[in-house]
């Protein structure tokens, strides 16, 4: 009853398919250019993509760079170390080099600190300076007392976090972006494996009927009841940790709902007169399901599909926890969710902004994807 | 049944949640770890049984609410003068929950009963000491020869293989607590069950719905019932800690019994003193397959080791709710005159630690044309990976390349056991009594499935046996530091922090005393609403 | 009609055999044991409990040993819920589970099927866009964000619900709950009755009835939810197993003793026997639920048949 096309009435007939070739295709890129939403989510996404793809390298901050002064630092566009914290930091910086600091004063981007001990100071000291985040190109200054008394004069490095830092004082902002990287490429992917197998599987079984359709589903049943855990953790262990394997673990799951929902659609286009038609003029099976079962699902399979990018770009993040997925230092945007999901109400940027990214990436996707169903739809033309 | 007695309780819970101090009962809504994995004090090997099993049963000896021993069913003790028979006198006026007295038998049942090989406990090598007690565990000789003995019925004689001076610290366990005889007898392993169970404690079970919770009711049986003011305590299982939290500040929970450590700052800014942190008999180390090249060369261990800033781990990364570990035994345990031996670098500056670090992994061969490279393995959590980043950045700075590897906790430990192929593991280690012995005896050579590094040292070991028969605790103090002293200067486990304990307590909750232990037991404890 | 429901049934003991085979196996190629925990154990103890569950024997003579248990109705002793057996937990959980997830269904069915209706009907309207952008945040927000927030501004903010816990069973401690299992599932419903909601407003016996002058409302329910709610069918089959056999996320955010938890719990505590409760469980779920859908497929297209 889905059926777009109804040889009852001539004016919706099969003419798109038969027409085939140049004009189903371009009639259906010209809808889709005239569709703005759809237009302009697939610029988003292009974007997106390529935010994420050169974005880390202009973030200004490596993705696996720490710094150990900024940790858990809130987003913002003010710049780091702020005045009030640069002179407690360089105290804090000598502490550990277990010398008397007497004074520091800060004027500009220059921070100078006057520090004493009871015995000549190893110059090595500006090391210390060296070594925290806010400083650099560390020097002696001036030496007095024989060594005694040493000042040091270090310049303020200043940095900025956007988006704010993670727990270990990591840039968000190029975290974020380096993890769509993983995200975009799994969630496109993993669904597309998913898609293929079950738009196969669902079609081959709803159409077949009969004995093979039951076995088929019960195939379907069986995988559906095997517990997911196991397999992933026996997937690590025989296998390795391998990017290919994400993939396989996820399109292994996530093609079941596709092939019933293919299948339950499948079931009920083959009773459609057309289909019959076809059947009685002798046209083959790989035949029937490529030119009326397979384009009538379009519909149901775009709008699942763009439910299912989420899911996977989320079931990832569950990979990761089992070892199977990324591994640190890399990330992805199912696991920075889930590392600000841990602390909601103390660190709420960090679920933020990687949630935003995610949001916005899945409009783009449900637009375009509604946008693309209607442009392929026959009865629209 | 379960549900049944679910929906009984119904009416008479939910008032006690509304009205609280309008009904004359006084309820405490306890926040515990997870769900016990069984109430079977002879089959307990976790900590949320721990807590359960101690308001519902009294031990020989039991801990006050700072954690010191003092007398429980018995009264008095007197030792002998080699250290290996321990003759307890118990009170008369002991009871169980259905009447019957507590009787010197009923401590012989049970110390027989857990070491029975059928049983199945999970903990019965903690209670080895008693003569005969490893060989019945074993199934080499009957549970009957356990040194263990009934002079009459309030007088209970235990003889030891070895002098153990911190055995009445092992009694204080939950495997030391008493099963009710007659019970076991009826009901076999059911006699855990809410209408089977009888106990000796301050409390007896109710109901013990998975998922839900537990709830305890007061026993008036008991000796001490008097001075008993809460009336039914309620366990909850807060797997998720933050759930905990919010059920706190919401006001259905009285305490919790852990801490969502990522929002430690968080937490101290809106509960101030409510959060207690204090020190835990604990120690949060890594191991290196000290058998399996190059971490079979010690230098290689030690400059890991050293590089690493534990005062950034323990302040950053766990919120300060760690304290920088430079020994293997934490500070504070008993039996341990003058404090554990700390690694010598421990007062270094951080960077002299990373030169004489650098300088180490020259001598074992590596530098900047040789780098050496090494995998960290976590069982995953937060907080692991956290703390396996910062480290892996700081072994950056000593030239070291490191890559990280987590894994289910099942599968992390099977790992480890089975002697898995791994650089550097992560692990931890609870002590089970207040005592030295307890932490050095995990890297003994005969010690498999404790000793994840494969370290081997017979000095190590003879030094060992040669505390185990040391009577005089000073003396065996000194040989215990000894060898700590090895194993700081061999480190086939690198400690990294102690632990502390994390609890939330609400003022209305008084009695509740900070300790190593974490030991709060409900009958020292009232509510005020 | 009546010979297939038989078949289907008949098919589904070997279904469940092969299942039940493949799971067992796979469960213990898996490395770690129910024995391996943070806080590692003694030898001597590890062999002794090895004994007592059987599990120092070779894995078919287990194999075999199990089965025979199965098929008298016994699946085994807890190997973490050492004070239940594995049949004690499931009665004690599945109802609430059960409660909650078809709650949740119900609620899901009715909201999104209503919400994607109109915005079919209002397609590419500022109504539709609104719809579309809640079930697409809906979708992307996961569980376990939606719960602790919600948590948070009912229980603890405004404290006009527990914040968690199950009050044995009392409705205000299963609102949020239900809640949070229900939103992605109304989200994804809402999306699939739009879709094929368009498509069949724009079928020819539609357009029919509409030119006959036939109500919309009529028409809506009369005609074109008949052929959009097959999508949603064949979804909710699935989903329902699913959802009816609880969430290890809502149950441990919520505190609620239901199955859910066993899912995760087990398979990571290594629960030999409770994971096996788990998968026969969700297997005869699946199996019940994909035979009703495959029933409804008729019911709504009267020219499905099975032979």
């Amino acid at each position: 009853m889905v059926a777009r096309d109804d040889p009852v009435f001539p004016e919706a007939a099969p003419e798109a398919v038969t027409a085939a070739g140049r004009s189903l295709w371009q009639d259906a890129w010209a809808r889709l250019r005239a569709n703005k939403a759809a237009m302009a989510s697939a610029v988003y996404l292009v974007i997106m993509a390529v935010a994420c793809i050169i974005g880390p390298e202009l973030t200004g901050h490596r993705y696996d760079e720490i710094y150990q002064a900024y940790t858990s630092t809130p987003a913002g566009v003010e710049a780091h170390p702020r005045e009030a914290e640069i002179a407690p930091a360089a105290e804090d910086a000598l502490k550990r080099a277990r010398v008397e600091v007497k004074s520091v004063t800060v004027s500009g981007n220059q921070v100078s600190v006057v520090v004493a001990d009871d015995e000549p100071v190893d110059e090595r000291v500006v090391r210390y300076l060296d070594r925290s985040d806010l400083f650099t190109n560390a020097n002696v200054a001036a030496s007095t007392n024989g060594g005694r008394e040493l000042t040091l004069v270090a310049d303020v490095d200043r940095v900025r976090f956007f988006f704010g830092t993670d727990a270990v004082g990591r840039d968000l902002l190029t975290r974020t972006l380096f993890a769509g990287r993983i995200s975009l490429a799994i969630g496109l992917l993993a669904t597309f494996v998913a898609l293929i197998i079950g738009v196969t599987w669902g079609a081959a079984s709803g159409y077949a009927g009969g004995t093979v359709d039951l076995v088929m589903m019960r195939i379907v049943d069986v995988l559906y009841s095997l517990p997911f855990i196991f397999f992933v953790i026996l997937l690590v262990v025989f296998f390795g940790r391998n990017f290919v394997l994400m993939f396989i673990a996820v399109g292994a799951v996530e093609w079941l709902d596709m092939a019933r929902i293919v299948r339950g659609q499948a079931i009920s286009l083959k009773r459609q007169e057309y289909v019959q038609a076809a059947e009685a003029m002798g046209v083959s099976v790989g035949g029937i399901l490529r030119r009326h079962i397979v384009p009538n699902l379009v519909g149901p399979v775009i709008v699942y599909m763009t439910l299912m990018v989420p899911r996977v770009i989320l079931l990832e993040s569950f990979l990761s926890f089992l070892g199977l997925g990324v591994q640190e230092p890399m990330t992805s945007w199912g696991v920075l969710i889930a590392e600000g999901a841990r602390n909601i109400e103390g660190t709420p940027w960090m679920l933020m902004f990687p949630s935003a990214f995610l949001v916005t990436t899945l409009f783009a996707l449900n637009f375009l994807g509604d946008g693309l169903r209607d442009a392929l739809d026959p009865k629209d033309r | 049944m379960l549900r049944a007695l679910t929906k009984t309780a119904a009416g008479v819970c939910l008032a006690g949640l509304l009205a609280g101090a309008a009904l004359a009962e006084v309820v405490y809504h306890r926040g515990n770890d997870a769900d016990p994995e069984t109430l079977d004090q002879h089959k307990t090997s976790t900590v949320s049984e721990a807590h359960i099993l101690r308001d519902m049963y009294e031990g020989l000896v039991i801990y006050d609410p700072e954690a010191r021993v003092i007398p429980g069913v018995a009264t008095e003790w007197s030792v002998s003068d080699d250290g290996l028979v321990y003759t307890f006198t118990l009170r008369d006026d002991a009871k169980w929950s259905n009447g019957d007295a507590v009787v010197a038998d009923d401590f012989v049942f049970s110390l027989r009963r857990i070491l029975t090989p059928d049983t199945g406990a999970k903990y019965a090598n903690i209670l080895y000491p008693i003569k005969s007690a490893e060989a019945i565990n074993k199934g080499d000789v009957m549970p009957d020869t356990l040194g263990v003995r009934a002079v009459d019925a309030t007088t209970l004689e235990i003889t030891l293989e070895n002098p153990t001076p911190f055995f009445l610290e092992l009694l204080t366990h939950q495997t030391g607590l008493p099963v009710h005889p007659a019970s076991v007898e009826t009901h076999g392993t059911d006699f855990v069950k809410p209408e089977n169970i009888v106990s000796n404690g301050a409390y007896t079970l109710e109901e013990f719905t998975p998922g839900d919770k537990v709830v305890l009711v007061k026993n008036p049986e008991f000796h001490d019932a008097a001075n008993v003011t809460i009336d039914r305590v309620i366990f909850y299982p807060m797997e998720d800690r933050s759930t905990c939290v919010r059920r706190f500040e919401a006001g259905e929970i009285h305490s919790c019994s852990d801490l969502p450590t990522e929002q430690m700052a968080d937490l101290r800014e809106k509960f101030g003193d409510q959060v207690r942190t204090p020190p835990y008999l604990g120690t949060y180390y890594y191991a290196f397959r000290a058998d399996k090249e190059p971490f079979d060369d010690a230098r290689v261990r030690r400059a890991l080791s050293m590089a690493i800033d534990r005062e950034y781990v323990a302040e950053e990364i766990w919120g300060g709710t760690m304290v920088p570990g430079y020994s293997f035994v934490p500070p504070g345990i008993n039996n341990y005159e003058g404090g554990p031996a700390f690694a010598e670098y421990k007062g270094m500056s951080m960077l002299d630690r990373e030169d004489k670090a650098i300088a180490l992994l020259e001598e074992a061969g590596f530098g900047a044309d040789n780098p050496l490279t090494v995998e960290i393995s976590y069982n995953t959590s937060e907080n692991h990976k956290n703390t396996a980043v910062a480290i892996a950045d700081m072994w950056k700075n000593i030239g070291v390349t490191t890559t990280m590897i987590n894994r289910d906790g099942a599968t992390h430990y099977a790992h480890l056991r089975d002697k898995g192929d791994f650089d550097v593991a992560r692990a931890g280690w609870i002590g089970d009594y207040s005592d030295p012995q307890n932490f050095l005896f995990m890297v003994e050579s005969d010690n498999p499935g404790f000793n994840y590094a494969n370290y081997n040292n017979p000095e190590y070991d003879a030094l060992m046996d040669q505390a185990a028969a040391e009577t005089d605790l000073v003396k065996r103090a000194g040989i215990l530091k000894q060898v700590e002293e090895m194993f700081m200067r061999d480190e086939p486990f690198a400690p990294l922090l102690y632990y502390s304990s994390h609890s939330l307590v609400s003022p209305k909750l008084s009695g509740w005393k900070d300790n190593i232990q974490n030991v709060h037991g409900t009958r020292f404890l009232s509510i005020e609403e | 009609m009546l010979r297939y429901v038989v078949r289907r049934l008949a098919i589904a003991v070997p279904t469940l055999f092969v299942i039940v085979t493949l799971a067992f196996f796979l469960i213990r190629v898996a490395p770690g044991g129910p024995f391996n925990l943070e806080r590692p154990l003694e030898a001597k103890v590890m062999e002794n409990l090895n004994r007592i569950y059987h599990l120092n024997e070779p894995l078919w003579k287990q194999y075999l040993f199990y089965l025979g248990n199965i098929l008298r109705g016994d699946f085994g002793p807890s190997f973490v819920y050492r004070d239940f057996s594995v049949k004690e937990l499931f009665e004690a959980g599945l109802p609430v589970s059960i409660q909650l997830g078809a709650s949740a269904l119900l609620l899901a069915l009715a909201i999104g099927t209503l919400l994607g209706s109109i915005a079919a009907l209002r397609q590419n309207s500022a109504t539709d866009y609104g719809v579309v952008g809640l079930a697409t945040l809906g979708i992307t927000i996961p569980t376990f964000v939606i719960a602790p927030v919600l948590s948070l501004i009912f229980g603890v903010w405004l404290g006009w619900l527990p914040a968690g816990g199950w009050g044995d069973g009392a409705i205000a401690n299963k609102i949020l709950p239900i809640t949070t299992l229900a939103l992605p599932q109304i989200a994804i419903i809402t999306r699939l009755t739009r879709g094929s909601m368009i498509e069949a407003l724009r079928s020819n016996h539609v357009r029919t009835a509409r030119a006959y002058g036939l109500s919309t409302a009529s028409v809506v329910v009369r005609h074109a939810l008949r052929s959009a709610i097959l999508p949603v069918v064949s979804y909710a089959g699935p989903a329902a197993a699913a959802l009816l056999t609880g969430s290890v996320v809502v149950e441990t955010i919520f505190g609620i003793p239901g199955i859910g938890r066993y899912f995760v719990q087990a398979a990571l505590n290594r629960d030999y026997t409770l994971v096996m409760g788990t998968v026969i469980v969700i297997a005869i779920f699946i199996i019940i639920f994909n035979l009703v859908v495959d029933l409804l497929y008729a019911v709504i297209d009267p020219r499905v048949r099975y032979e």
